[in-house]
């Protein structure tokens, strides 16, 4: 087999949406009869079936690769590495997206809503995914994240129109972006340690890294990426917010897709930073303590897309802390924990499924009904029994409740969580009691919303005419997307092995590889029945009986999310965050930038002068050999006299005249000095500038202002003096020592020695002007002539104030 | 005949001190433009004194060119005095 030519085909495949993406805006502007969703829906289609294909490879521990080389220099390349774990996300993500793009086109108004630019951000976002979970350049896979930033931005301000959508949409950017960058920091340290951009090598070469000084730097910093993009605590703030996109977008990306490429990160990453202690705390900490926040908080929710929307948060909290837990299997051999990978990549599976089809659920309501506050819906179950039907299976699947598929990983999680009690290393068998009982009461908070969402939204009073929307069943083709995604929820508990076999092991195998030869080594069978032994059954008991007491009695002690202050909140936190940084930069910029040219005129010399000054000090530079002086001629001195008498004259003169006659003063001495140094060329352009100078002062004498006009205080005529005198004190030194210390001898004794052979002159100066170096005088003629031209155009072009102020508006 | 040179210095020297307190001074602008005017025909016997003292002739055109210039600024400044401004406009027009 041509091996080369097929590979070459399938890394293109991750930018068949990208292409498509182009070809949408036509299809919506020309193909008016048909939704444009039907195309798109091709894409999602042919790339579930074609990556389906890759199974069979996968199953027995084989990984396909295929590459094109991007900046070969820097060693950047699109690579597509598809093992079972990219193998798990890609199925994910075309599989939901197939489901999702169903479900829009009848979700989406043909007329009403703007689908042309609806499916090109959702055909970005995919490709941008594809390329997260399959590349295995850190460079490439970081320019596909950012483009799940970008594209995710765009679908949560889908409705740009309104302020919240606009608002959520820049909170998650700001978010995701703010861990997108720490991450690239991560990717970078990491290539320095490996010197490779390529994950599969880092990864060969995880035991070295662990050593490095790097190393806690980069798992920090990716984590951090990892943590703000999967939402978890405390970045998971934007993903309440983001549910201002339209229904879709919150199915597919803030439940099963992007949200998770935190966790295929840190799935990814476990090979090379799993072996460290922190890795294992930050994982499995921050997840417990997301797990048990979402829970706690999604029952506070009145909105049905919010309850969801921390359930995920929550949910991504327990995936992400079996992830930890499954890391710990680096330290012992005990099955437990191999168990624990299994489980988080398990209940991602389950997640998707039962979320996905919740967030449909939750869009139907709201398209039916026209609300989606909890407070107003009830009795909903006689009207849309379809809708029930999918968001109870759902809903209990999420609780953990048998026969649905979330029961396994749930009692999957649990026991893991129970197991890390008796883990020895790194404290945990001091702090490890902790983490089963956080579990526990999670999973009963968990249990409560769930019941708290299906049971609200569809049993009880009926309040239907007080609906803004007659409500009815949606139609079917709106239903089958969930349906699909419902009967998956309980195909999935009766075969998790088949699932397991085919998916899930060669998944493990790729987050652990050094443990596992083959996905066949992978000793587990789930069992949904462990006989009454097993520690996971009792709880879950414990959590049906806790967690219905607390659905009854939820009235009576939900005043306790009261007690909690508005101030203290986290999104409180982020906004005050917002509004101070921005109110100190405005501060702090107001508080330098005065607009006044003296104020940055006293900055840029205070800076060179103390700069300078030091600089020559600490480097020991400042040197006076007084031998190198010339011996001081009387002339010499009596004409330094007279030009310091003119300088003072010009600084403490009174009146603007005496000023500018002094400054005249100071131009025929220094043309004196030329003389006295003799240099006629100088002395005679020095005279002519210093008459032309003087009379263009008294050409402009009427428009200059009055000196000492701006009153200017004690204070800053100290600051000025204090100033001028260290600038002065600076330039002498410099030129002192400058002096003192030349290096190499003057070139000059060559100018002399041709001047007359080579160049045929008697003048050296103008010799070296308009020979030796021509080129200087000609930019210098070209400056006279800007000067020229710019003052003929600022006399004639007068723009009258009127006109500018104007335009400024 | 360096002495000579050396003294006629001194005394230009001096005089151009006494002129220049004039040009401080004042009290009106008048005096300080003649002071002015008097230290450029001074600067020009400077100049010429020290060309015997460097031996050179190159100094020449400066002493022509200050002659000139002095008489420019002068002119300008006189014109200034009188009428605020040193170019007229041309108000025929």
């Amino acid at each position: 087999m041509d091996g080369r030519r097929i590979l070459l085909e399938f890394v293109l495949l991750i930018f068949l949406p990208f292409v498509f993406a182009i070809l949408v805006p036509f299809a919506y502007k020309y193909i008016k009869g048909i939704h444009t969703g039907w195309f798109v829906l091709l894409v999602p289609l042919v790339l579930f079936g074609y990556y389906l294909s890759f199974i069979p490879l996968t199953m027995d521990g084989g990984h396909a690769i295929s590459e094109i080389k991007w900046i070969p220099t820097l060693g950047i390349a699109f690579t597509s590495y598809i093992d079972g774990l990219s193998l798990l996300f890609t199925l994910l993500i075309t599989g939901i997206g197939s489901l999702v793009v169903l479900y829009s086109i009848f979700y989406m108004d043909k007329k009403k809503e703007n689908l042309g630019s609806f499916y090109v951000y959702l055909l970005l976002f995919m490709t941008a995914m594809l390329g997260v979970v399959q590349s295995d350049n850190t460079m490439t896979l970081y320019l596909f994240w950012e483009l799940t930033s970008i594209s995710s931005f765009l679908l949560i301000g889908y409705w740009y129109t309104r302020d919240k959508s606009r608002f959520g949409a820049l909170k998650s950017m700001m978010i995701t972006v703010f861990g997108g960058l720490m991450m690239l920091g991560g990717f970078i340290l990491l290539s320095i340690m490996g010197e490779t951009f390529s994950i599969r090598e880092l990864i060969a070469q995880a035991p070295d890294l662990v050593s490095h000084p790097y190393f806690t730097s980069a798992l920090i910093l990716i984590l951090l990426g990892a943590f703000t993009k999967s939402a978890q605590f405390p970045f998971y703030i934007w993903l309440p917010d983001a549910m201002e996109a339209p229904t879709p977008v919150s199915a597919y990306l803030h439940s099963a897709t992007m949200v998770k490429a935190g966790i295929y990160l840190v799935a990814r990453f476990t090979p090379i930073f799993g072996t460290s202690s922190t890795w294992i705390w930050l994982v499995t900490g921050i997840g417990l303590l997301t797990l048990f926040w979402g829970s706690f908080f999604a029952v506070k929710q009145t909105d049905l897309k919010a309850i969801l929307a921390f359930s995920t948060v929550s949910q991504l909290g327990l995936i992400m802390s079996l992830l930890g837990a499954g890391a710990i299997s680096y330290h012992t051999t005990e099955a437990m924990f191999a168990f624990a990978t299994y489980a988080a990549i398990f209940h991602l599976i389950n997640h998707a499924t039962f979320k996905g089809g919740l967030f449909m659920i939750a869009g139907i309501i709201d398209h039916e009904t026209g609300t989606r506050d909890i407070r107003k819906l009830g009795g909903l179950m006689s009207i849309m029994p379809l809708s029930f039907t999918v968001a109870l299976i759902g809903s209990l699947s999420m609780a953990g409740l048998p026969p649905f598929n979330g029961f396994l990983s749930k009692e999957m999680f649990l026991e893991s969580m129970v197991a890390l009690r008796h883990f020895e290393l790194f404290q945990f068998d001091t702090w490890g009691i902790l983490f089963p009982i956080v579990a526990w009461v999670a999973s009963v908070f968990t249990f409560t919303y769930s019941l708290y969402f299906v049971l609200k939204t569809f049993l009880g009073q009926g309040k239907v005419d007080q609906l803004p929307k007659r409500p009815h069943e949606a139609p079917i083709g709106m239903l089958v997307a969930p349906m699909i995604l419902a009967s998956l929820v309980i195909i999935i508990f009766f075969i998790p092995n088949v699932l397991g076999k085919w998916v899930i092991k060669p998944a493990v195998m790729a987050v652990q590889p050094t443990l596992y030869g083959s996905p066949a080594d992978i000793d587990i069978h789930v069992l949904a029945w462990h006989g009454f032994g097993s520690v996971g059954l009792w709880l879950t008991v414990a959590i049906v009986i806790v967690g219905s007491l607390l659905y009854l009695t939820i009235p009576k002690w939900q005043p306790l999310y009261k007690l909690q202050p508005a101030k203290l909140s986290l999104n409180e936190g982020y906004d005050a965050l917002m509004r101070g940084s921005e109110k100190g930069m405005n501060r702090l910029s107001r508080a330098y930038m005065t607009g006044l040219i003296r104020t940055y005129l006293l900055y840029m010399f205070a800076f060179l002068s103390v700069t300078v000054i030091a600089v020559l000090f600490i480097k020991d530079a400042f040197v006076v050999d007084m031998n190198s002086f010339a011996a001081i001629t009387l002339y010499g001195a009596l004409n330094a006299v007279i030009l310091l008498l003119s300088i003072g004259f010009v600084v403490f003169a009174k009146s603007r005249l005496a000023a500018i006659i002094a400054l005249g003063g100071v131009g025929y001495s220094v043309a004196l000095f030329f003389v006295i140094f003799k240099a006629p060329d100088l002395a005679l352009t020095q005279l002519v500038i210093e008459t032309v100078s003087v009379a263009l002062f008294l050409l402009a004498f009427k428009h200059l202002p009055a000196l000492n006009e701006h009153g200017e205080t004690k204070k800053t005529k100290v600051v000025n003096l204090i100033i001028s005198l260290s600038v002065g004190v600076m330039v002498t030194l410099v030129a002192l020592s400058s002096h003192s210390q030349k290096l190499i001898p003057s070139i000059s004794q060559y100018y002399k020695d041709t001047v007359a052979t080579e160049a045929g002159g008697g003048n050296i100066v103008n010799v070296i002007l308009v020979d030796y170096r021509g080129f200087d005088t000609l930019f210098e003629i070209a400056v006279l002539a800007i000067a020229g031209i710019a003052v003929l155009g600022m006399i004639r072009l007068r723009v009258s104030r009127k006109e500018t102020t104007d335009e400024n508006k | 005949m360096n002495i000579f040179i050396w003294v006629c210095l001194i005394i230009i020297f001096l005089s151009m001190l006494g002129t220049l307190i004039r040009v401080f001074k004042g009290p009106s602008t008048p005096d300080r433009l003649i002071a002015l005017d008097g230290i450029g025909v001074m600067l020009i016997s400077i100049i010429a004194l020290l060309s015997i003292v460097f031996d050179t002739i190159f100094f020449i055109d400066v002493i022509l060119l200050i002659a000139i210039m002095s008489f420019i600024g002068t002119v300008s400044f006189s014109k200034f005095i009188e009428k605020g401004a040193i170019i007229d406009r041309d108000t025929h027009r």
